[in-house]
């Protein structure tokens, strides 16, 4: 078993790779810490080959392939400012005031593809794909071309999430039936109230 | 029948004289060749299969032939969650089995959908769509839940009229023997439930009272 690379190291080796690649290492705080590559769209199918084709990795075997939706949030942070504050006496003073910061973060949705190498037997290596957001813009490009056992699971988080890849050969609905309208597995979805049975015992 | 023809059945029964009627011979005869159709659809499958084999050995019942054709089978186990993709699949095999048919809905998943009920793709029960003879709770029951739910099934045959107004479903010619099988719309199935079916009817408390 060959050891892998560290995610820097991983993230310095492909953008050499790949040139004009941008990798993001997302790093996980769990005590599994296994730490994800979000690689940007435009270059993900060339850094994919070279994953797949470089000598010393040669991760030749795509074993999961999943999606994650994330909510529009927002976070709050206390932050300390020095501002300008009139005095007592009117003069103006320098003082450090606390103020609440709010960031907010438009939601998105995200592919996440665990890679092996039955070849050199290591693994997993992660990669996150990551669309532009959850509504209209929710492409991002199939890797099926280069692991083939993505195919069906790519048309699954197509059929749950809504993740649109394209390039995939065949994207249908794979679970639900094609007449079906909603993603499911989306955190906002709601099923449909057809329980007449709730007024009785709610 | 009345209870003075009773006490002279018992009567005469006791001077070496056996009396019997019509419909007395004839539940006899169904309630003991119930033969229900090879359908299983999820773990309460097993123990449905566990209950013919030779340890529980529903042979003895007179239902060890699991019929693979609807039209040769005269009960339907439904024997677990039933999947809003398969529910039409299910309505339909129903459809197809000849009068007088039964349904035994096995396991909590078959009733109401059990632990799988609030997912986007289970049917809250398959008593929405088709009339169920007996429900067995359970997860999944074991087999001598559904023996007992065969025998609740045979008890049931047995005191069935062949005529007068309390007379079963099948012995109605008004009344269905096909129910409409659910289609698959944009948010889910269509309708979400089949009132005729799901509506209170002999006093049965897991149907809806309007």
């Amino acid at each position: 078993m060959s050891p892998l690379p560290t995610p820097e190291d991983f993230k310095a080796q492909i953008e050499a790779g790949v040139p004009g690649s941008v990798v993001t290492v997302i790093p996980n705080g769990s005590p599994s810490a296994q730490h994800s590559l979000l690689v940007d769209n435009d270059h993900a199918r060339a850094v994919a080959l070279f994953l797949r084709d470089h000598p010393d990795l040669r991760l030749d075997y795509c074993s999961l392939v999943t999606g994650v939706d994330w909510l529009d949030s927002e976070t709050t942070e206390k932050v300390k400012v020095k501002k300008l504050v009139d005095g007592p006496d009117g003069s103006q003073q320098e003082t450090e005031v606390e103020e609440t910061r709010k960031t907010k973060r438009p939601g998105y949705l995200e592919a996440v593809y665990h890679l092996f190498s039955m070849d050199k037997k290591h693994g997993p290596v992660i990669l996150r794909l990551r669309a532009a957001n959850r509504t209209d813009q929710t492409n991002i490009p199939s890797l099926t071309p280069v692991w083939r056992s993505a195919e069906f699971q790519e048309r699954e988080a197509f059929d749950l999430y809504g993740i649109v890849f394209d390039g995939h050969p065949d994207l249908r609905r794979i679970l639900m039936w094609d007449g079906f309208v909603d993603f499911p597995m989306r955190k906002d979805y709601v099923p449909p109230a057809d329980d007449p049975l709730a007024e009785v015992h709610p | 029948m009345a209870d003075d023809l009773k006490e002279l059945k018992i009567e005469l029964s006791k001077n070496g004289i056996f009396t019997t009627t019509l419909e007395e011979l004839y539940n006899w005869g169904r309630k003991n060749s119930v033969w229900p159709l090879t359908f299983g659809l999820a773990c309460c499958a097993i123990e449905m299969i566990a209950t013919t084999m030779a340890r529980f050995d529903l042979a003895r019942f007179g239902a060890e032939v699991f019929r693979p054709s609807p039209r040769q089978a005269d009960l339907i186990i439904v024997s677990g969650t039933v999947t809003k993709k398969m529910a039409p699949q299910v309505v339909r095999l129903y459809n197809q089995m000849p009068e007088p048919k039964y349904v035994i809905a096995m396991g909590a998943c078959a009733i109401s959908g059990g632990p799988f009920r609030d997912g986007y793709n289970v049917l809250r029960g398959i008593d929405r769509y088709i009339p169920v003879d007996v429900h067995i709770p359970g997860c999944p029951p074991r087999p001598e839940a559904l023996i007992h739910a065969f025998m609740t099934l045979q008890k049931k045959i047995d005191e069935q009229h062949l005529s007068g107004s309390d007379r079963p479903r099948h012995l109605h010619a008004d009344q269905p023997s096909e129910f409409p099988v659910p289609e698959f719309g944009a948010h889910g199935l269509e309708p979400a439930q089949n009132m005729d079916v799901f509506l209170a009817e002999n006093g049965n408390p897991l149907k809806v009272i309007q």
